[in-house]
C-alpha cells in the first residue's frame, strides 16, 4: 500500500529559498565575505611589504604535499588536518551523547540528576577550555591511562557537550506539553516517547545551533595543539619553528580551517532543508 | 436500569495546585457502557478530574481505580493503564511529523507491538469509522480542525481503549465541524463505548448521555439523569449555569 509514498509527496512544498532584495542573496553575503578577505589580505601584504618580509610562498605547497618518485606524498599540513578531522569527527559523536544525557537528566525526574548536570553546566562554562585542557592532561589522563589524542577528544567533548546539552534540552523543551500528553495517553514509555514523538520535533530546533557548535568544536579542536597532539596547528608550529615561513603558513592553515568550516556549514544547512521539509 | 460492572471508581478524590484546591472529595462510579457528561464553569476543575483518570494529573488524596488497579505511584502499571484508556483532547494533539496513518498506528505498533501491516489495517479500519479514509496519507496541518479532531479520536479508538475521555473535543471548532466531531462521538455511543465527556454540548447531554454530572468550585455538585438534571436539578448553581448555558 503506497500510503507512505503518498504520504511524502503531500508534505508542505519546502520554504522557498531566500530571495528577493539583493542584499538577502546567498552570492551577496559571499561578496560582502571575499571583499572582507580581500581586504585583510591586502592589509598583511602591505605590511609585510613595508616589514621587507621576504615571501616564499613557492615552499608552501611541498607542506601540504608533494611528489616525489612519482608517488604522492602527502605533507605535515595535509596530515594535521587529518589528525584535526579525526578529533573533531570523535568529538562530534562524544559531545552529542554527552550533551543528550546532559539534557535528558536536567529534564528528568530525578533530583540528584538534575543537579548533576546542572553543576557540570555551570563548571564547565565557567572554567576556561585552556585549563580544563591541561587538568584533563595532567590529572585524568595519567589515572585513566589516556593517550593525548584521547586526552583532546575527552576534553573538546566535556567543554562543548555542556553547550550541546543546552542546546537539545532548548530543543526538547519547544515540543509543545500537549504532544507530552499525547504521547503518554496512548501508552508509551519514556523512551518510546523521547523517540517517536519528542525528538523528531525537537531535532530540526536543534540543527542550526548545532551545527553552531559543531563549528566551535573545529576551531577550538587548535587549542589541543598546547598538549602537543599532532594537528594542523601542532603542524603549522613546528613547520615555522624551522623555516620562519609564519605569514604563509598561518594564512594557509587558516584558509584550511575556513574552507572545512564553510563546507560544513553548507553540508548543514542542506540538512536543514531536508529536514524541515 | 440494569446494573453493569464498574469500570471506574473515584471515592474522596482531592488534589491541590499548591495552595489552591483544584478538586473536593470528588466522588464518581462510572459502569461499564456508561456515557457520563461533565460540565460546569471555566475553573470548576473539569479537565483536571478526567486528566486525573489516566494520571496526567496525580491526586493527593481519596482512590481512583481503574478496572480494579487502583492508580498511585507505580509506573509500570501506569503504562499498562493509560493503553486502555483513549484520551481526546480539545486541541486534537496529533503528531505533526507523522501523517493520519502514521498517527494512528504509532500506538498499536510501539506499545501492543503490532506489526506495521497489521496496524495500518487497524488505522484504517478507524479512520473509515471517522470518515476520513481520504486523509490518511495527509499530515494534520493539512486537515481542518473537525478532520484532525476526528483523526485523533481514531487515533485513540486504534488502541481499543476501554474507556474514552474527552476534554471539551468540539470547543476549538466552528458549527459545522462541530456536527461532524459529535456525529461520530454519536456512533461511538452507540457502539457501546464507555465515555466521559466534558463538554457544554447540552443537546449531545441530553440524547447520549446516561449521567449528566454539573462541577462547580472542585466538587460535582449533582450527578443525574439527563431528563431530570435538566429538568428539575435540585442545586441552585445548577440551574443557574443551566439559565446562563441554554439561554443563547
Ligand atoms: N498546572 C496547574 N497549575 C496551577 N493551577 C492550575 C493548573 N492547571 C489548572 N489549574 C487551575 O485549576 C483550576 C481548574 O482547572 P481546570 O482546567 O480543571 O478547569 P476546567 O473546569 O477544565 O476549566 P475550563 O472550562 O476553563 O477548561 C483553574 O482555576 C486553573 O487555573
Ligand atoms: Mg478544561
Amino acid at each position: 500500500m503506497p500510503a507512505n509514498a503518498a504520504a511524502r509527496r503531500s508534505r508542505p512544498p519546502p520554504r522557498e529559498v531566500r530571495g528577493g532584495r539583493f542584499w538577502n542573496r546567498p552570492w551577496f553575503e559571499v561578496l560582502q565575505f571575499a571583499v572582507f578577505v580581500g581586504a585583510l589580505l591586502g592589509l598583511a601584504v602591505s605590511g609585510a611589504m613595508r616589514m621587507g618580509y621576504n615571501w616564499q610562498w613557492y615552499r608552501i605547497p611541498a607542506y601540504i604535499a608533494e611528489i616525489a618518485d612519482g608517488e604522492l606524498i602527502w605533507g605535515p599540513l595535509a596530515r594535521g588536518l587529518l589528525v584535526t578531522l579525526e578529533l573533531t569527527g570523535w568529538s562530534v559523536l562524544l559531545t552529542l551523547a554527552i550533551g543528550l544525557t546532559a539534557a535528558l537528566l536536567r529534564l528528568s525526574d530525578s533530583f540528584s540528576g538534575r543537579i548533576l548536570a546542572k553543576s557540570y553546566l555551570e563548571v564547565v562554562r565557567s572554567t576556561p577550555l585552556l585549563i580544563q585542557i591541561y587538568l584533563f592532561y595532567f590529572v585524568l589522563g595519567p589515572i585513566l591511562g589516556l593517550d593525548r589524542f584521547w586526552v583532546g577528544v575527552l576534553a573538546l567533548s566535556v567543554f562543548e557537550g555542556a553547550f550541546a546539552g543546552e542546546v537539545i534540552r532548548a530543543g526538547i523543551l519547544a515540543v509543545r506539553r500537549g504532544q507530552w500528553e499525547a504521547g503518554a495517553s496512548l501508552g508509551l514509555t519514556r523512551i518510546e516517547l523521547y523517540r517517536s514523538v519528542i525528538l523528531p520535533q525537537a531535532i530540526p530546533l536543534m540543527l542550526p545551533p548545532l551545527t553552531g557548535i559543531v563549528i566551535s568544536l573545529i576551531r577550538n579542536s587548535a587549542i589541543v595543539s598546547v598538549i602537543a597532539v599532532f594537528d594542523l596547528t601542532t603542524e603549522a608550529r613546528n613547520i615555522i619553528a624551522e623555516t620562519f615561513l609564519s605569514f604563509e603558513i598561518w594564512i594557509t592553515v587558516a584558509a584550511i580551517y575556513l574552507a572545512f568550516t564553510v563546507v560544513l556549514s553548507a553540508f548543514a544547512t542542506r540538512l536543514e532543508h531536508r529536514v524541515s521539509t | 436500569m440494569t446494573s453493569r460492572a464498574t469500570l471506574i471508581q473515584i471515592e474522596g478524590v482531592s488534589k491541590w495546585f499548591g495552595d489552591f484546591q483544584v478538586l473536593r472529595n470528588v466522588n464518581l462510579q462510572v459502569a461499564e457502557r456508561e456515557r457520563i457528561v461533565i460540565c460546569g464553569p471555566s475553573g470548576s476543575g473539569k479537565s483536571t478530574l478526567i486528566r486525573c483518570i489516566n494520571r496526567l494529573e496525580e491526586h493527593q488524596e481519596g482512590r481512583i481505580v481503574f478496572a480494579g488497579r487502583e492508580l498511585g505511584p507505580d509506573a509500570t502499571d501506569l503504562a499498562q493503564v493509560r493503553r486502555e484508556i483513549g484520551m481526546v483532547f480539545q486541541e486534537f494533539n496529533l503528531f505533526p511529523h507523522l501523517t493520519v496513518l502514521e498517527n494512528c498506528m504509532l500506538g498499536p505498533t510501539r506499545v501492543l507491538g503490532m506489526t506495521a501491516a497489521e496496524a495500518r489495517d487497524r488505522a484504517l479500519e478507524f479512520l473509515n469509522r471517522v470518515r476520513i479514509p481520504e486523509q490518511a496519507g495527509k499530515h494534520p496541518g493539512q486537515l481542518s480542525g473537525g478532520q484532525q479532531q476526528r483523526a485523533a479520536i481514531a487515533r485513540s479508538l486504534c488502541m481499543q481503549p476501554r474507556v474514552m475521555l474527552f476534554d471539551e473535543p468540539t470547543s476549538a471548532l466552528d458549527p459545522v465541524m462541530i456536527k461532524e466531531v459529535l456525529d461520530v462521538m454519536n456512533d461511538l455511543a452507540e457502539s457501546g463505548m464507555t465515555m466521559i465527556v466534558v463538554t457544554h454540548e447540552m443537546g449531545f447531554a441530553r440524547t447520549v448521555a446516561d449521567r449528566v454530572a454539573f462541577m462547580d468550585e472542585g466538587s460535582i455538585v449533582e450527578c443525574l439523569p439527563p431528563k431530570q438534571f435538566f429538568s428539575n436539578p435540585s442545586d441552585e448553581r445548577t440551574k443557574l449555569f443551566l439559565s446562563q448555558i441554554l439561554s443563547h
